[in-house]
């Protein structure tokens, strides 16, 4: 923290020092059809500042930013840049004026090397060689280690990252936007990028800050922008506001707050999973190894770690999309089931949530009915001798609508048509609701509103209480330390001994996020049990 | 000004019924250019396409008989369309059914056998359009093959081997040379269901075929495994629908449909085997299967109006010479509109005036 306040000090701009922002927005709309993604935003970014954007999903967050990236074209309202008007054909304008921006979901090939994918993403007129020196030089200047003959593919998430950033800052941006550029980071490697961050702002440069963590909003920025509904609520200097009450700004009122049923009792042994491993069935994809677990009735364990440490692929194994070679590495209700079908799983009592709702929880262009029946067929008796029961299958809906408060605009809509934290509410529930033995759920609250993610944990929880198990894969910690009882860590395709809840901090499971030495993960474990 | 195609929330009931009618009009202008440029009195020359085959009763039940083969190869091939497993070689399947058929009836021939024959041949053309569908199915399944070029790849090798055949050993000893066998016997024919008449029995099964296959993808499960598999394939994994299986059973019904319109063919209108007995029915029925919307209903309307265009181009060529090639120009612009038109029910179009936000800044 001491070099933070030492950046700070030596800030020569402020938001209040110059005469024109470096970027102002003014009126910004931008209109899709009938509906209003940025209702005339007004948007002020200085030079050595870090500007925050927060708002929930769907608030326009990233309506905005593209249309200041010149992605997307304003309906109406001006964007000015240093005091002149500027309307940009596109990204390349934009970067040619010194706006840079790296995206959430990287634009990397993976077969390509470090050097190949950076000389990709320039307007470059220099030649190989001297973008492999600058490239070389700019991650040695920022701290920002990169290897540039190293294939995409064999990085880590964080590593990927940091080509996106060196990539921006080879164009030497005085405007650099970031969307949410923690998510797939360990807590210690975010604070690394805290520090490269200060030090661009200290160099004069402004960064826009996309995020919904507000504790950590509240550590890095100077000015907060909370944009809801795609209006803008204020702009408002941090130091004067705490998490509670950027948190209402961004919600326009309380959450209610997750209860636990107090004194859960644990019951029977739901879900074992005895040393499975699996080799990848995608290449680059990640091998799972010697991942063991015990799972109780009642009892909801968390499992963390940064994307791409193989949860995908133990969520495949568990629900059955892919076979393990042995039937006992997947044992449900004490039945082998590692060898058994997706719908034999289900049968045995076991519901399953991935992560992507469109595409894989969900038939995006099928109607609500028809993903009910997609999980559904197997053991919910909405198919009879081969026939469809179609009643019971709008049955199925309105319980969830019901249960769940599904908003949608008719009783039988498409999947695609539904917001994210409408369809999320829609797929937990359509699981729930079939008052399952064992619930897998991967990241239930991914880009989900506050008011539907408070919704979701709830149930979890009750369904626990029940006297299910649940599994609950997420990158969020905050979310794992809220519902679940035990956490344990995925890493290279490796699961840690689960943690009690309690002793899971923060640190402990950056740690093991990080792939820290064996020699100290069994610390953590003993010092665990 | 911009003309932009901008995504719908959800997509248009109303253009999805619209879409191949929007499309006959649009194939209908074109046709009329296209005559006017050929210098033929376009009005003419579209009363003689759409209008004169509607107005006798022969050419009506003519349409029928056409109508069924592209009926029922459609069904079979927007199974697969609808799993997303392309095949392109109905047209291989017909000829292969046609032949295993033909070879129940030849091989009867002059004796005294009995009513079993028809009922044979028609399951022998099945099962053998079935089994020669299954070779690219398979190849894609267990090799990753295309199945569109090698389902494709294969009508050529159907059509030299009926080819060989017709030529080389199942000749008629009494056919003056001619590549073709000899008439099949009474109890290897297709009844006539209109005494004197063109109708026979094949077009009912083709209604049946409409029937069952409405049946199978909106109430079924396997239906619903069918689309599922072809909308999100990753969706169709976790519910536990096996794409491979499916892609095996859609394309082996598919064959089946296919091969046992080749048997009706020729046991019917046709009466024997020859080079020539599909006026590519089997690609014809692919543009049938998408102008009918993949929808079992829509396919049947879909045939019989391609059948029209076939009717009606031997007419205009009788009566006003206008090449018989015109009809397959005729088609393909409507496969093209078809394909064109179906955007519209994902997207809109929309009309995007400049206004003074968005004009260039003085800089």
């Amino acid at each position: 923290m001491q070099t933070h306040r030492r950046m700070l000090e030596s800030t020569p701009h402020g938001p209040n020092s110059g005469e024109s922002p470096l970027l102002r927005t003014t009126g910004l709309t931008k209109r899709y059809g009938d509906f209003l993604a940025n209702d005339s935003i007004d948007i002020d970014i200085w030079p050595g500042e870090i500007h925050a954007l927060l708002g929930e999903n769907g608030a326009g967050k990233s309506t905005l930013v593209k249309a200041i990236y010149g992605l997307i074209q304003p309906s109406a309202g001006e964007i000015r840049w240093q005091g002149e008007r500027i309307v940009l054909s596109g990204p390349s304008e934009a970067r040619s004026r010194g706006i840079g921006m790296v995206f959430q979901h990287f634009s990397l090939f993976d077969n390509l090397t470090v050097a190949e994918n950076v000389a990709l993403g320039l307007d470059g007129k220099e030649s190989f060689k001297d973008m492999f020196a600058r490239l070389e030089q700019v991650s040695k200047a920022y701290g920002l280690p990169l290897d540039p003959r190293r294939e995409v593919w064999q990085l880590s998430v964080g590593e990927r990252q940091r080509i996106e950033i060196v990539r921006a800052l080879m164009q030497d941006p005085k405007f650099l936007i970031l969307d949410e550029p923690t998510a797939v980071l360990t807590p210690q490697e975010a604070d690394q990028l805290f520090i490269v961050l200060q030090r661009l702002k200290a160099e004069g440069r402004a960064i826009l800050y996309i995020s919904h963590k507000l504790e950590e909003v509240k550590r890095l920025c100077d000015t907060a922008t909370i944009l809801r509904g795609g209006r803008k609520v204020e702009t408002c200097a941090l130091r004067l506001e705490t998490a509670a009450s950027l948190a209402r700004m961004m919600v326009g009122g309380e959450i209610k707050a997750v209860k636990a049923a107090s004194g859960r009792k644990t019951t029977a042994l739901r879900l074992v999973v005895n040393d499975l491993s699996l080799a990848p069935a995608e290449s680059h994809g990640v091998r799972l190894q010697h991942i063991s677990f015990e799972l109780r009735g009642g009892e909801i364990l968390g499992i963390a770690g940064v994307a791409g440490n193989g949860q995908d692929e133990l969520f495949a194994a568990l629900s059955g999309e892919r076979l393990s070679h042995a039937p006992r590495t997947v044992v449900i209700e004490g039945i082998a089931a590692g060898r058994l079908s997706i719908s034999q799983r289900r049968k045995l009592g076991a519901a399953f949530v991935p992560e992507e709702r469109l595409g894989h929880g969900t038939v995006p262009r099928m109607k609500l009915s028809e993903n009910a029946l997609l999980t559904g067929h197997a053991a919910s008796g909405m198919v009879r001798r081969g026939f469809i029961d179609t009643a019971a299958t709008l049955k199925a809906v309105d319980r969830a609508t019901e249960t769940f408060d599904v908003r949608k605009a008719k009783r039988d809509p498409e999947a695609a048509s539904l917001s994210g934290g409408n369809l999320q509410k829609f797929i937990v529930g359509r699981e729930i609701l079939r008052n399952p033995a064992v619930l897998v759920v991967s990241q239930p609250t991914w880009g989900v509103d506050a008011g539907a993610a408070a919704v979701i944990r709830q149930a979890l929880l009750d369904l626990a209480s029940a006297g299910a198990a649940v599994l609950v894969t997420s990158q969020d910690l905050d979310e794992l330390a809220e519902i679940a009882d035990r956490i344990a860590v995925m890493f290279h395709g490796r699961l840690s001994a689960p943690l009690a809840a309690s002793e899971a901090t923060r640190e402990r499971l950056g740690l093991l996020m990080g792939g820290s030495s064996p020699e100290s993960t069994e610390v953590v474990h003993a010092a665990g049990a | 000004m911009q003309l932009v195609l901008e995504r719908r929330a959800e997509r248009s009931g109303t253009i999805a019924l619209a879409s191949p009618l929007i499309a006959v009009g649009l194939t209908l202008v074109t046709m009329i250019i296209l005559f006017a440029i050929l210098g033929k009195n376009p009005l003419l020359a579209l009363h003689a396409y759409f209008i004169a085959p509607l107005t006798d009763g022969y050419s009506l039940q003519e349409i029928a008989v056409k109508a069924t083969p592209l009926v029922m190869i459609a069904i079979g091939l927007s199974l697969c369309y609808l799993a997303n497993a392309w095949n392109i070689g109905a047209e291989g399947q017909f000829l292969i059914g046609a032949v295993a058929g033909s070879w129940i009836a030849l091989k009867t021939q002059g004796t005294d056998a009995g009513a079993w024959v028809l009922p044979a041949m028609l399951v022998l053309a099945a099962a053998a359009g079935a089994l020669y569908a299954l070779i690219p199915a398979i190849c894609r399944v267990k090799f990753g093959a295309s199945e569109i070029l090698t389902s494709l790849m294969l009508v050529y090798v159907a059509e030299l081997f009926l080819d060989y055949l017709v030529r080389g050993p199942w000749r008629d000893p009494q056919g003056f040379n001619f590549p073709t066998t000899a008439e099949f016997d009474p109890v290897a024919t297709v009844p006539l269901l209109i005494e004197g008449g063109r109708l026979h029995l094949g077009s009912a099964i083709a209604l049946l075929v409409v029937g069952g296959a409405a049946i199978l993808l909106g109430r079924t499960i396997k239906g619903f495994g069918i689309r599922v598999v072809g909308a999100a394939p990753r969706a169709a994994r976790f519910g536990g629908f096996n794409a491979n299986q499916l892609i095996i059973l859609t394309f082996a019904v598919s064959g089946a449909l296919a091969g046992l319109a080749g048997i009706i063919e020729v046991a019917g209108p046709v009466g024997h085997l020859q080079p020539g007995i599909s006026p590519g029915y089997g690609f014809t029925a692919i543009i049938v299967a998408f102008l009918g919307r993949l929808n079992p209903l829509g396919i049947l309307v879909a045939g019989l109006f391609l059948a029209l265009t076939f009717i009606g181009g031997e007419q205009a060529q009788i009566a006003m010479k206008i090449p018989l090639d015109v009809t397959k120009v005729f088609q393909g612009i409507l496969l093209f509109y078809v394909l064109a038109c179906d955007s519209l029910i994902l997207y809109r179009f929309k009309l995007v005036l400049p206004s003074r936000q968005v004009a260039r800044g003085a800089g």
